[in-house]
């Protein structure tokens, strides 16, 4: 628990509220917060989801409104779309996934960096939706793990940020050291 | 204009062509061996320049000749189009001569048309799949292969390996889903043709 130590006397010097459920009193505590190193990493985790836009169809647009000024994405420190796998550490699976495409879709996936988390926006991604056809793939869960996914066809701007909303609560609840390595076996390079 | 001198015009001398009565636009049916010269000559000497579309039809599978190449050509004078219909001889192997000489924009209709019917466009110079991968071992639009897929393995090997994924055939839970025409919008929207089944129940008899 270095790291979480180190990581408090940086939060304390700055005098920053951790969170209201921690009871952070100065008169009576000084300038110590106690807490859990997974609260204070899985608070800092969630504040900063670097998406990457994995637009497939039309739901890559309203992706991008939300990424606009009128929805603005940036409330949620969200903004910050990278289109490089390597810089990000949520793919946004906004359209269709024809199984010609799942391969890249994995391939990205397994570039990105752990910790990592996936929302399969609209009902393509989540089921295959109204292409119940040879080529495409019903669902993009068949190759990357979701975390979570929206309805929709396409999702309305709210719906994605709801949606986002819940997974910063799912990033809030899981052991901070544990999901550093989701993928059970990376891919052989090819 | 095109009017009945003009295919008549067109149609004399010209035993290769048959003129096939459709109400829409001026439609022939022309003989394989002659196909690229015709366009050659639509285009260079009757103004029709534009290539709009060029697909195939499957007329299945007792049919005498069952694949034909079908294109559409417009001319900007004329303000209208041509269609011309091109019967595949053979019904094993379908073969079409390749017009992308003539007009450049056919190259990547043939290979879709390739892609999806399996006609061979010969002297093509790229004949390749356009949408589906290149391993895919069946042709989607023939009248044969089943609208939900048939099940081969993932083009990625390591990713299937990995995620167990397979192309599968997709659930049809009683569909196809198409819309009854009705006029009402909320009657109307796609829905399964016939929801008595699934895939996990069959139908009842």
């Amino acid at each position: 628990m270095v790291f979480g130590f180190a990581c408090l006397q940086e939060l304390t010097k700055k005098r920053v509220m951790v969170s209201d459920e921690f009871g952070y009193n100065s008169k009576v505590e000084g300038e110590v917060i106690v807490t859990r190193a997974d609260a204070v990493v899985n608070w800092i985790r969630k504040h900063s989801v670097w998406p990457m836009p994995m637009g497939l169809a039309c739901c890559a647009i309203e992706l991008m409104a939300s990424a606009a000024s009128r929805y603005d994405i940036s409330r949620f420190g969200m903004e910050v779309m990278r289109f490089s796998p390597r810089q990000s550490d949520c793919m946004i699976v906004a359209g269709t996934v024809t199984y010609k495409m799942a391969e890249v879709v994995r391939r990205i996936y397994d570039q990105m960096g752990d910790p990592k988390w996936v929302v399969a926006m609209g009902a393509c991604a989540s089921t295959g939706g109204m292409y119940r056809s040879y080529a495409v793939m019903q669902g993009v869960d068949n190759v990357v793990p979701v975390d979570v996914y929206v309805s929709g066809c396409p999702p309305r701007p709210e719906a994605l940020l709801d949606a986002m909303m819940k997974l910063q609560d799912k990033i809030g609840r899981e052991s901070s050291v544990k999901n550093l390595s989701k993928t059970p076996e990376p891919l052989s390079a090819s | 204009m095109i009017d009945e001198d003009f295919v008549k015009s067109l149609l004399n001398g010209r035993e290769f062509l048959k003129l096939l009565h459709q109400n829409d636009c001026l439609t022939l049916s022309c003989e394989p061996q002659h196909f690229v010269s015709f366009c050659e000559h639509l285009r260079d000497q009757e103004t029709f320049d534009l290539l709009v579309d060029l697909t195939a039809l499957d007329h299945g599978l007792e049919a005498d000749i069952r694949f034909s190449t079908v294109v559409h050509i417009y001319s900007l004078v004329h303000k209208s189009y041509i269609r011309i219909h091109v019967d595949c001889m053979d019904n094993e192997s379908p073969s079409v001569p390749s017009i992308s000489s003539i007009f450049p924009a056919a190259n990547w209709h043939e290979r879709e048309t390739f892609d999806m019917f399996g006609i061979n466009f010969v002297t093509h110079p790229n004949l390749k799949r356009i949408l589906m991968w290149d391993d895919y071992p069946y042709f989607p639009l023939r009248k044969e292969f089943p609208l939900a897929g048939i099940e081969v393995p993932l083009p990625a090997a390591d990713v299937s390996e990995v995620t167990g994924a397979a192309v599968d055939p997709a659930p049809m839970m009683g569909g196809p889903f198409v819309s009854s025409g009705s006029s009402r919008l909320s009657q109307a929207e796609p829905r399964a043709k016939d929801e008595s089944w699934t895939e996990d129940s069959e139908k009842p008899l």
